[in-house]
């Protein structure tokens, strides 16, 4: 894990985390969709102290042309900071860490859409982070794959995930800045739920066999949570559309 | 890269690797989880302050280190800096194009230097020669030669290799005397990809083409896991996840005791 090993401590006598969390808490997630305007398909995510927000466009024409595929569209989803998201100003664009997640939160939302109906085209996907606080990565995934959904853009099942980690040498779920800074392993995942597949799934750190079995575990069970605020998100959306309908 | 043309040659090959799969061998004789043949040259490049080639299989990558002095970080002001870029030179590959690194090559490098790292390989806490002001920075550059599958475990084998017979230039920065790179533990790092329900260790390109899954995993002398990396769009069961780090683990006391502890590399 990145930073300095200081003297904080991570977990009290009582086992509680410092924002007074059990090592299997989740922190509070709100999800909204259908949140912007131009966009095919748009999601709003507040997962603890992160604020993301995912829009889709397409399925529409690829550019460059040589990206395209005669035989399944193409998913290029792009993972961005805004350069106020950070405590320390983050230069905008691309930098490698943000090149490398948009890769994989590619392959994890590729896993799902049925891409084999859209030769030729491209769907985009783009995850703005515009508050960071640790979990980033699937916060984005999580409201990305609702964004997709929104769009109505075929898929098998909705793309969810969670993080476990390890601080003060406790397994917990869901680090928060502080824990993924100071802790000592970092573990995000992500599942098709209905399968329990892993479609994403890194670790950084320091951890035994039975601490990674743990972890995966955790963040598993954490993700099913999420998968019900996701689906939640999605209903809500047509309920108001329906209400708006009536009253019309 | 001709995506089309690659596919139809796949298209072929899958149902013959995949069926020599259900039969449990592998296209090129080998058994589920066992590498290529690995041969390793230390201090391949001597203008390098440490380097290693490593060829797996038909694969070669070739890792140079160099040490520099610089200013380190400002959140980590008493550790020396590490440093991980790989290239995918247009020499290595007809699918690989000229130009700054792109996805994969950042992927790659990305996940080398997690496993260095991670595992604390290097002692950066001994590379600083004034507090906030002046470190050793370290620069592992991963250079592929021939790529025929398996770049994650080929470059990650070269790094600890060439950063082990690393020497700390210091008399050319006018630090002192030379010293030898300060080395703690000794990640290893091997790559599985999933074909059909099939996981085999250390792909080669045949495999590595038409795998739909790709987990890569960094351990250490302890049997720590420091690294995990997943790839490419398909997916793991956790069953298969934990079976594999449990395969990791054994292979990497292979690597470790062969080639990066032990003396079969010339």
């Amino acid at each position: 894990m990145g930073g300095i090993n200081k003297d904080i401590k991570l977990i009290d006598e009582n086992g509680k985390r410092i924002d007074g969390r059990s090592f299997n808490e989740l922190r509070p997630i709100k999800i909204e969709a259908g949140v912007l305007e131009r966009a095919d398909g748009s999601a709003y995510i507040e997962w603890g102290n992160n604020k993301i927000i995912a829009a889709v466009y397409g399925p529409r024409e690829v550019y460059p042309k040589h990206m395209q595929d005669p035989s399944r569209a193409v998913l290029r989803a792009r993972y961005n900071m805004a350069a106020f998201s950070v405590d320390e100003r983050k230069k905008p664009g691309p930098d490698r860490r943000s090149i490398e997640l948009s890769l994989v939160i590619s392959n994890a939302l590729s896993s799902v859409v049925l891409l084999e109906q859209f030769p030729r085209t491209a769907i985009d996907v783009f995850i703005e982070v515009l508050q960071a606080d640790a979990g980033t990565r699937i916060a984005g995934l999580t409201a990305a794959s609702v964004a997709l959904a929104d769009a109505g853009i075929p898929m098998k099942d909705l793309i969810v995930g969670c993080a476990a980690g390890k601080v003060d040498n406790t397994v917990v779920l869901d680090l928060n800045k502080e824990e993924d800074n100071y802790g000592q392993a970092d573990l995000p995942v992500a599942i098709i739920p209905r399968t329990k597949e892993i479609v994403l799934f890194q670790m950084d750190g320091d951890m035994t066999f039975d601490e990674v079995e743990m972890g995966l575990n955790m963040a598993i069970d954490a993700a099913l949570k999420v998968y019900e605020l996701q689906k939640d998100a999605l209903r809500r959306k047509y309920i108001n559309l329906a209400q708006e309908d009536e009253q019309q | 890269m001709s995506k089309f043309t690659e596919s139809v040659v796949s298209e072929i090959k899958r149902d013959y690797i995949q069926k020599l799969l259900s039969q449990g061998s592998r296209i090129d004789g080998r058994s589920q989880n066992d590498f290529r043949k690995i041969e390793v040259i230390k201090n391949f490049i001597p203008r390098a302050d440490g380097s290693a080639l490593v060829k797996l299989g038909n694969t070669q990558v070739l890792v140079g280190v160099k040490i520099e002095t610089g200013e380190p970080f400002p959140d980590t002001p008493n550790t020396g800096v590490l440093s991980t870029n790989a290239e995918l030179v247009p020499l290595a590959s007809p699918t690989f194009e000229a130009g700054p690194p792109g996805e994969e090559a950042i992927e790659l490098a990305r996940v080398v230097d997690r496993g260095i790292r991670e595992s604390k390989a290097i002692d950066l806490e001994r590379l600083v020669i004034k507090e906030g002001e002046l470190v050793w920075i370290v620069f592992v550059d991963i250079h592929v030669l021939d790529y025929d599958g398996n770049l994650f475990d080929a470059s990650a084998l070269g790094s600890i290799i060439a950063l082990k017979n690393s020497t700390v230039p210091a008399s050319r920065f006018g630090q002192g005397e030379d010293f030898p790179l300060p080395i703690r533990h000794y990640p290893a790092t091997t790559t599985f990809a999933k074909i059909g329900d099939k996981i085999v260790l250390d792909p080669n390109l045949d495999e590595e083409n038409i795998a739909h899954s790709r987990l890569t995993i960094t351990t250490d002398e302890n049997g720590k896991i420091n690294a995990i990396q997943k790839g490419l769009e398909g997916t793991f069961t956790k069953d298969e996840i934990l079976n594999t780090i449990k395969v990791s683990i054994e292979s990497g006391k292979y690597l470790r005791n062969t080639f990066i502890l032990g003396d079969d590399s010339k």
